[in-house]
């Protein structure tokens, strides 16, 4: 498809999907509260007020994301004397992109890597290691910074917490239905006389205990699908920016041949990196729990980037 | 009952004439400040030449004929009157930075100089956000123009005034690599 090979083509590709995968994610969020309100016949309040937790927790992150993610990074403030060049790149790549210049962070790792992180481009900022600066020119480190600023101008920060909210909210039902109602047992029997919904009811409610069960796992697989998604977004987004996605593709390669991976890289954070902070991925193909796409299909996706012609449709 | 519906539709239309309206306010004005943009990236780079051009004279004093033609150049960029003047004086700095550059490769002790590398630096990079902003400047036009030309948002640019805006366009000539003579 033609539509696709070209930059704003697979721009609105990955926003569809990680729609759809959104909307999917919902949707399972709702068959398993289905299926636990029908066993449980609790009030509206308990299910409330644990939601209500997951929501305000995941919120909290959010609005300190920044400060969080520099804080366990242990990134400092990039003094604008001394590395002058990173906040020229910073500056101008914030000038295409339209977003006001964010805050320049720098980590003592030799491990070359970089993230973006704050609830929205206005409350943004952007860290390097001191590895990356080392290895990459200034087109790479130009492709880099455009790659980081596009997840915060594409609120990646945003549709993570919100995928993190939904997931949470999943496996509290699960861990909900799992323990309390197998201890208790038939909290179903008292109501079935009077319970509406007949044979659908009963197979939505079956399917619900079967995905609240495998729930971790899906909400895992959910989680790092959204994240590929939005890497490869970003990978689009920041090539269409600098309008060049050479640079971006030159320093993944660069990326790809370091051996060895982040000190302070965990679970949690990894997501925001460029590149898999654990170092290289275990296995060569898709790994389906890995917050990043393989190198070497970014690679791919941006160096096989047709421009779009004058009058080409789609 | 109906009358109540037809009231609530009411609402709706006006509330969504007035985003649609306000949008294209929003979308003018970005065209606007987009720009300005440039012209803070354009002012920058002639602060910045005074320095460089000191720079490159420790090392190579008698190259005067660049030296002048900077100088004239950035005068005429200064004292331009009106965007096409402004225009052509910058595109005329431009060409003779150019020349500096190709000049300065010649003197490897000023290339290896740190002052004249830092400069260096700031002067790519003012290039860098120069370029940059008058493509920003592009994308803002072209998302003001197809609000201004796709329905139902035509209706409302009609009505107002809300005329399409011009691309910035680089100058038609074809430039050659610069000649240095000695």
């Amino acid at each position: 498809m033609a539509g696709r090979t070209n930059l704003y083509g697979l721009i609105s590709g990955n926003k569809w999907k990680t729609a759809v995968f959104i909307v999917g994610f919902s949707l399972l969020l709702g068959l398993v509260g289905y299926a636990l309100g029908w066993y449980f016949r609790w009030g509206t309040g308990m299910y409330a007020l644990f939601g209500l937790f997951i929501v305000a927790y995941n919120l909290i992150l959010y609005y300190n994301s920044d400060k969080l993610a520099l804080a366990v990074n242990g990134a400092h403030a990039a003094e604008p004397a001394e590395y002058r060049q990173l906040h020229n790149v910073v500056e101008e790549v914030a000038i295409a992109a339209g977003i006001p210049k964010p805050a320049v962070y720098v980590i003592d790792a030799d491990a070359p890597n970089a993230f973006a992180t704050g609830r929205n481009p206005q409350h943004a900022s952007v860290a390097v290691t001191r590895g990356l600066l080392e290895i990459m020119n200034r087109e790479e480190l130009q492709g880099v910074i455009a790659h980081e600023m596009s997840h915060i101008r594409n609120y990646d920060i945003l549709v993570m917490t919100i995928v993190a909210i939904i997931g949470g909210l999943l496996v509290l039902f699960r861990d909900i239905f799992l323990r309390w109602g197998l201890f208790w047992g038939g909290g179903r029997r008292r109501r079935t006389s009077s319970s509406g919904g007949g044979q659908l009811g009963l197979i939505l409610v079956v399917v619900g205990i079967a995905l609240a069960i495998l729930s971790p796992i899906l909400v895992a697989l959910i989680r790092a699908a959204v994240s590929r998604q939005r890497e490869y977004l970003a990978d689009a987004s920041g090539a269409l920016i600098v309008r060049n996605p050479y640079g971006l593709s030159s320093a993944l390669r660069k990326l790809g041949s370091y051996e060895g991976k982040l000190p302070t890289a965990s679970s949690a954070t990894a997501h925001m990196f460029i590149a898999n902070p654990f170092g290289k991925d275990r296995r060569g193909r898709m790994d389906l729990f890995a917050s990043h796409p393989p190198l070497e299909d970014r690679i791919a996706r941006l160096e096989g980037l047709t421009l779009p012609e004058p009058d080409e449709k789609g | 009952m109906i009358l109540l519906i037809v009231i609530a539709l009411l609402v709706v239309l006006v509330v969504i004439a007035i985003g649609i309206y306000n949008s294209l306010v929003v979308r003018r004005n970005r065209v606007q400040n987009g720009w300005h943009q440039i012209d803070v990236q354009l002012k920058r780079r002639i602060d910045l030449i005074p320095n460089l051009v000191e720079t490159v004279k420790g090392y190579a004093a008698h190259e005067k004929e660049i030296f002048e033609r900077i100088a004239e150049a950035r005068s005429l960029a200064i004292n331009a009157k009106g965007p096409a003047q402004a225009a052509a004086a910058n595109n005329q700095l431009t060409d003779t930075l150019k020349t500096l550059f190709a000049v300065v490769e010649n003197y490897p002790n000023l290339k290896a100089n740190e002052n004249f590398l830092k400069l260096q630096e700031e002067l790519s990079g003012t290039e860098n956000k120069i370029a940059f902003a008058r493509q920003f400047y592009n994308d803002v036009v072209m998302d003001y123009n197809n609000a201004t030309q796709m329905f139902p948002s035509n209706v409302f640019a009609g009505m107002f005034n809300f005329k399409a805006a011009e691309f910035y366009t680089a100058p038609e000539t074809e430039r050659e690599a610069p000649k240095v003579k000695f």
